[in-house]
């Protein structure tokens, strides 16, 4: 089959599965389930439709493989089941629709009083109609994958060896893991109080500037890097060679002819990668910070000249607490990407020289021992949490 | 407390001139009022006051000091914005307090001050919200307190009832007044509304272009305004206007078809001008039938019709009493030739 008839099926499937999944179900809760008018045949029939599918997948599944058989095209089956307990399930699915059908009647008729009842009704479930594929396409890929995780945390390195809880205690022990959490914790102060600093100093100093626009656009550009490819740069920046790496260039420009490399120097290394980072966001806090401090009304500004404040105070004092909320949010949502970047650490030491953290960790035993990376992932999503809850509240708090 | 002065003072934007050389005393514990229509330079004078804008040419001297080019926290000035401008982090006592604090007063002295200007303006009971918790007319309320509350030289009030509803207006408009009287503070009051003007104000300026047309009290203005922009812009309803000539012995106006006989100087025969005729000196004429009753506005005490003339010029004529026209109706005008006033078509100087 060609490829584009394909992506044309596939359209044509989603979009009718979409209409079509609507209008049934709005018809189903309308005319079958809250009927508004006395039709109890339409009900009827409404109740087999609603079980013809459910009947056909049967056919396929139970009944097929002896009808397909004597027809000679047993390849069609997708089973083997006796056709006695093929008969009974269908033979339970008609009583299924029947008893449906009475309970629909008994509980819900469409006589008299309780008509009115039903349109209310109806008009309740709708909703939920509406928001089902989102919650079930939202509950199938972010809550299961949770629930599953944890689920796997608790096997060891072969997933048939339950251990419990005996993945997290291991992690505790690790000396590893405690320097990737201390790690890790450093990145999610330094990281987001950095960003929105220099993002909130670059937003207020280029604001009135006519250049100003150009410099934000130069701030904001490594936003586009990949973090891998910010890496590489930043791996020429801090390279052990006075020819490449500038840092060492400007150390041989004061006359220290000996090369150092900075991704080695203990405890300070993690700072050089988050420098990386830093430089990354920062350009995304300065774009948010930047809309935030003109929609600050101008008047409370020039009452606050007018009541004597000097120019740090209207800063500090006025303009600050006005966008606290946006900072919040920019503070947080960094926060949360910084939980989850493994990329510079992976690319830049590879987690040597005590740089861990614990995305990188998790990277480490990732396929190798899925039990404990998922308990590391789990660590992780634990971390992040509270700032997520804290941020989505702030920005809850700033749409209104 | 001390009084202003202007000295050909200039705006300029760019290339782009917009005040032109303002020359204005302002007496010491005087409640004038800047008046006119948008774009003609009230604000943008009052923020020259006030320096938020600077000033291009010309001086500014408040008392005796020249502040032309201080900074605005070092002029003595306090300003109400039309928005408020109310700091929104902070509750209702910091933000009145918010000065003082920056000029470095200590923390007794300014609650003592806060809770002064809050008894004065009845916001004790407000203290501790934020504004947004507030309505309007209280938000207003402690935009003024928070000028009052910095003991100001000049207080400078930038269309401060324009964001309230009619009622509230009112309302304000006499606190305004009451506080002017108690504080006996030198205002400088912008403003649209006439109303505002005419009921504030001791004297009245009237802005039109960035050049001031008349400087005088409300009646003055009212009663002898200098040309046909005052004129026509304090009163309401405006002044009717109606194209005239004049001619030996009067002016022949012909929307009304005859010729008036006015005690003012003759500007030679043949010369075009232009007649005033307020609204409230008009009476209609049951007995005569010149115009058609087009619209009547009835307010209950006065009713405003509207006339037109055979050659299709309105007018609004002001009626009290129990007789009064209905649309539709062919009537006379009478009036005192005393009141009309004469202009001059071209240069709308009035001619006296």
């Amino acid at each position: 089959m060609p490829i584009i008839v394909q992506g044309l099926i596939t359209i044509l499937i989603g979009v009718g599965g979409c209409v079509g999944y609507f209008y049934l179900s709005n018809l189903a809760l309308d005319k079958v389930i809250f009927p508004a008018k006395e039709t109890p045949s339409r009900r009827l029939v409404g109740a087999i439709i609603c079980l013809i599918i459910p009947l056909g997948l049967l056919f396929f599944l139970y009944v097929g493989p002896t009808v397909f058989g004597a027809l000679g095209i047993g390849f069609l089956a997708l089973s083997d089941v006796s056709t006695i307990s093929a008969l009974l399930a269908v033979a339970v699915f008609l009583v299924a629709t029947f008893l449906l059908f009475k309970a629909f009647n008994t509980l819900f008729p469409a006589k008299g009083s309780s008509v009115g009842d039903n349109i209310n009704r109806a008009n309740a479930v709708r909703p939920w109609l509406f928001l089902f594929p989102a919650i079930f396409v939202l509950g199938l890929y972010l809550v299961y994958p949770v629930v599953g995780s944890f689920w796997r945390s608790l096997f060891g390195r072969n997933p048939n060896d339950f251990v419990g809880f005996g993945n997290y205690v291991s992690l505790a022990q690790s000396p590893d893991f405690r320097i990737s959490f201390f790690n890790n914790f450093l990145w999610a102060i330094v990281v987001p109080a950095a960003s929105t600093f220099l993002g909130l100093l670059v937003a207020q100093l280029t604001d009135k500037l006519s250049w100003g626009n150009i410099a934000k656009s130069l701030i904001f550009m490594p936003m586009a890097i990949s973090f891998v490819g910010a890496s590489l740069i930043w791996k020429f920046v801090y390279a052990n060679d006075a020819d490449i790496g500038l840092i060492n260039a400007v150390r041989a420009m004061f006359g220290f002819d000996n090369p150092i490399d900075v991704l080695q120097i203990p405890f300070w290394n993690n700072f050089f990668l988050m420098v990386i980072l830093i430089w990354i966001q920062t350009g995304f806090a300065m774009v948010i910070l930047s809309a935030a401090l003109r929609g600050i009304p101008e008047e409370t500004i020039e009452a606050a000249i007018l009541d004597g404040a000097n120019p740090w105070q209207l800063f500090f004092k006025i303009k600050v607490p006005q966008i606290m909320a946006t900072i919040v949010v920019v503070w947080t949502t960094i926060t949360i990407l910084v939980l989850k970047v493994f990329d510079i650490v992976y690319t830049m030491t590879g987690g040597n020289f005590g740089t861990e953290i614990l995305p990188s960790y998790m990277m480490d035993f990732m396929f190798r021992d899925d039990g404990r990376a998922t308990a590391i992932a789990f660590v992780i999503m634990l971390v992040v949490l509270p700032v997520m809850v804290w941020n989505i509240i702030e920005a809850r708090k700033e749409t209104r | 407390m001390a009084g202003v002065s202007l000295t050909g003072a200039i705006k300029r934007y760019g290339a782009t001139q917009v005040i032109h050389g303002i020359d204005l005393e302002v007496r010491d514990g005087e409640f004038v009022v800047f008046v006119g229509p948008s774009g003609c330079g009230k604000s943008t004078l009052l923020r020259m006051i006030a320096g938020l804008e600077e000033t291009s040419e010309g001086r500014i001297e408040i008392g005796d000091r020249d502040v032309t080019r201080e900074d605005p926290a070092e002029r003595g000035v306090a300003m109400v914005f039309q928005t408020y401008a109310l700091y929104p982090h902070m509750t209702v006592e910091e933000n009145m307090g918010f000065g003082l604090r920056m000029t470095g007063h200590d923390k007794a002295e300014i609650k003592r001050k806060v809770g002064a200007a809050a008894t004065v303006l009845q916001l004790d009971p407000l203290l501790k919200r934020k504004p947004a918790a507030l309505s309007g007319g209280q938000r207003q309320r402690v935009a003024i307190g928070r000028a009052v509350v910095r003991e100001p030289d000049v207080f400078l009030f930038d269309e401060p009832l324009s964001n309230l509803d009619a009622e509230l207006r009112v309302e304000m408009r006499v606190e305004i007044a009451r506080l002017h009287k108690e504080f006996d503070a030198t205002m400088i009051y912008v403003t649209h509304d006439q109303v505002e003007a005419m009921t504030l104000a001791d004297k009245i300026v009237v802005l039109k272009d960035g050049r001031i047309e008349q400087v005088g009290a409300p009646l003055e203005l009212y009663r002898d305004p200098d040309n046909r922009f005052v004129a026509g812009f304090i009163g309401s309803p405006s002044m009717n206007f109606l194209e005239a000539e004049a001619v030996a012995g009067g002016f022949r106006v012909p929307a009304l078809d005859r010729v008036l006989e006015v005690p003012v100087r003759h500007p030679g025969e043949g010369t075009k001008v232009v007649i005033g005729l307020r609204p409230e000196h008009l009476e209609t004429d049951r007995a005569a039938s010149g115009m058609t009753v087009t619209l009547t506005e009835a307010l209950g005490g006065v009713s405003y019709a509207y006339l037109e003339t055979k050659g299709g010029e309105r007018l609004v004529v002001e009626e009290r009493g129990d007789t009064r026209s209905s649309d539709g109706d062919r009537v006379g005008l009478t009036f005192d030739a005393g009141r009309v006033m004469v202009f001059d078509a071209e240069s709308g100087l009035r001619i006296r």
